[in-house]
């Protein structure tokens, strides 16, 4: 107790108040900046259609109302593909290619984290060297391999490219290297336990923040995946795609537009808030030390 | 290491042998990371590889996989193509003041951040985060610069009477720019932000006490002096991840003011290569813009990362 409270006000000691002050003004003059937003687009779902037409503009709701929610689902009853249809492409591809991603990344992670093998300092450098440049880089020749291999015009376009993440592997890897104890590791070999077993009953449930924070980090990824130029059909298409198309459909379908943004987000925000403590374990070891 | 000295003991075998028996001893650590590595290289490497090699031919749809055609892409690019120029002088504008901006700010609301409670610290986080992992959220910012008397900002503009006529923000140039920027910055706290939030919480606080010792006087001084040389290697990670960023914004560009944007003012690389990749097919013209914008993102994080390594110097 009283270690704890000689730290507290040692940390204190450089600490001002005016300086206290002076954060949380700009905090929260940021922070309404980011939120604002946010609630506008909420407040825009829930405004009846007069409210939204009123001149001279109001920023909050009157009288709110779940109309424009409706109007979303029956404008989506209209379109020949169901409403429905978009919802599973896009859950179907967010889970499938979460999956890939965290058993895949795990895999590799492991192998190049904890056991010694030639190769693995050649093979970890290439993939922090592909953090450096977007995606955007390789979609042209991609469209290529894609055909090639029969993938065009499919969901595996998507989920199979999503499978093998730069991202995903550096933050597994740098958290194992961190988290596992070496020597846990080679009394379960001296044990006779297969690396699988290992990775298995050892590893993995050592590493739970990790593979939840890629949970979080692919999913959000998928979940927001828009129209793809190596899909073209359109019943295999995203909700946030078919959402796209009501919101620049005119401004007239802005109620709908927005309820639509916000059915949206609640998903990946929902996703991040039962993870962030998992999340922010994980990013402590995520240095990159060279 | 140790490989390396029980190799040298063993003296007569080869290095080559001794890797070969390495490769089989551990068999299974290729077949762990077989299914990754396969993806990988094929959806991430092997693009970049091809996109350099049909950057000298002029492949396209009718004619695969083309002629080899020397540099004349990169000359059609650099010396004919005006609205290319407009494109690398925009994605540098935009890349200069999105990735330092979106870094800086990042680096500052997660050290403000690190000054609350636990419990405060999770909300505020959560508010700053929330807007790079909403999808099309930001759509909702073409709402408050509607073109008319109804969008938000127009509607009060003219109730205060500043103006007569609405303003079109989204089709007049002088806007646009600012806007967008102002856009991307909101939705560009991600990963580096959380990256940062992390990098402080692990800084040792018996560091701080060591430093109010030695003399450190102010919080300002803590920052440069204890906690920013501890976690550079945090630092590291967030400005390849803020630089990737910044030349990866053209959706949201597209879906502010369209495409094309009004006399290209808006118009970046990104635009270019799917314009001439996804619309026009020329494949190996788009394969040189590819390469040129590769090269850019890795020039610019070579360029960071020397400066970086400054820090706390």
């Amino acid at each position: 107790m009283a270690k704890l409270r000689i730290r507290k006000s040692n940390h204190a000691m450089n600490r001002s108040f005016g300086g206290d002050l002076g954060i949380y003004i700009i905090l929260a003059i940021f922070g309404a900046f980011m939120f604002i937003p946010m609630l506008y687009t909420v407040i825009q779902s829930l405004k009846p259609l007069d409210e939204l037409w009123m001149y001279p503009p109001r920023f909050w709701v009157q009288k709110p109302t779940l109309d424009n929610f409706g109007d979303l689902l029956k404008l989506m009853g209209t379109s020949w593909v169901p409403f429905s249809r978009y919802i599973f492409n896009t859950a179907f591809i967010s889970i499938l290619g979460t999956f890939g991603n965290v058993i895949f990344s795990s895999f590799a992670a492991y192998s190049l984290a904890k056991i010694r093998f030639p190769g693995r300092k050649f093979l970890f450098n290439i993939v922090q060297k592909s953090l450096m440049f977007n995606a955007t880089v390789t979609s042209i020749t991609n469209f290529l391999s894609m055909s090639i291999l029969g993938l065009l015009d499919s969901y595996w376009a998507i989920i199979i490219p999503a499978c093998a993440t730069p991202l995903g592997l550096y933050l597994m890897k740098q958290f194992m290297e961190t988290s596992v104890p070496d020597a846990v590791l080679e009394s379960a070999r001296l044990d006779g336990a297969s690396e699988w077993r290992i990775f298995w009953t050892l590893v993995m449930p050592m590493v739970k923040p990790a593979w939840m924070t890629l949970i979080v980090f692919c999913f959000k990824d998928l979940w927001n995946a828009g129209a793809s130029t190596y899909v073209y059909s359109e019943q295999l298409k995203t909700f946030n795609y078919a959402i796209n198309q009501i919101i620049t459909g005119g401004i007239s379908r802005q109620g709908a537009g927005a309820a639509s943004t916000v059915i949206m987000m609640i998903v990946p925000i929902a996703v991040f808030v039962f993870s962030q403590s998992n999340v922010i374990e994980t990013m402590s070891t995520s240095g990159m030390k060279d | 290491m140790a490989e390396k000295a029980i190799a040298k003991n063993k003296g007569s075998i080869s290095k080559f042998s001794w890797t070969l028996k390495e490769i089989k001893n551990n068999k299974v650590a290729y077949v762990m990371i077989a299914p990754y590595f396969v993806i990988f290289f094929l959806f991430t490497v092997l693009p970049v590889l091809l996109s350099i090699f049909f950057s000298f031919t002029d492949f396209d749809m009718m004619n695969f996989p083309g002629d080899p055609v020397g540099f004349d892409n990169y000359i059609r690019l650099l010396l004919d193509d005006d609205i290319f120029l407009t494109a690398i002088q925009n994605t540098l504008i935009f890349a200069a003041i999105t990735g330092p901006g979106s870094y800086l700010l990042s680096l500052m609301f997660a050290w403000f951040i690190n000054e609350l409670t636990p419990r405060v610290r999770a909300l505020v986080t959560l508010v700053f985060y929330a807007p790079s992992i909403s999808g099309n959220v930001y759509l909702i910012w073409t709402y408050l610069f509607t073109a008319d008397q109804h969008g938000l900002v127009n509607g009060w503009l003219m109730e205060m009477g500043m103006i007569t006529t609405p303003i079109e923000f989204f089709k007049n140039p002088t806007y646009i720019m600012p806007i967008i920027i102002v856009v991307a910055l909101w939705t560009s706290l991600g990963t580096s932000f959380l990256n940062f939030i992390a990098g402080f919480q692990v800084v040792d606080r018996s560091l701080y006490e060591a430093g109010a010792v030695d003399g450190v006087k102010n919080r300002w001084q803590e920052l440069w002096y204890i906690t920013l040389p501890y976690m550079k290697p945090q630092m590291m990670l967030s400005a390849i991840l803020a630089i990737t960023g910044a030349f990866g914004f053209g959706g949201i560009i597209t879906g502010l003011v369209g495409f094309p944007s009004p006399d290209y003012c808006a118009h970046t690389i990104m635009h270019h290569l799917e314009d001439y990749g996804n619309t026009r097919f020329e494949m190996g013209y788009a394969s040189a813009i590819a390469v040129i914008l590769f090269f850019m993102q890795i020039g610019c994080n070579t360029i960071i990362r020397k400066i970086l390594d400054k820090v706390g110097k």
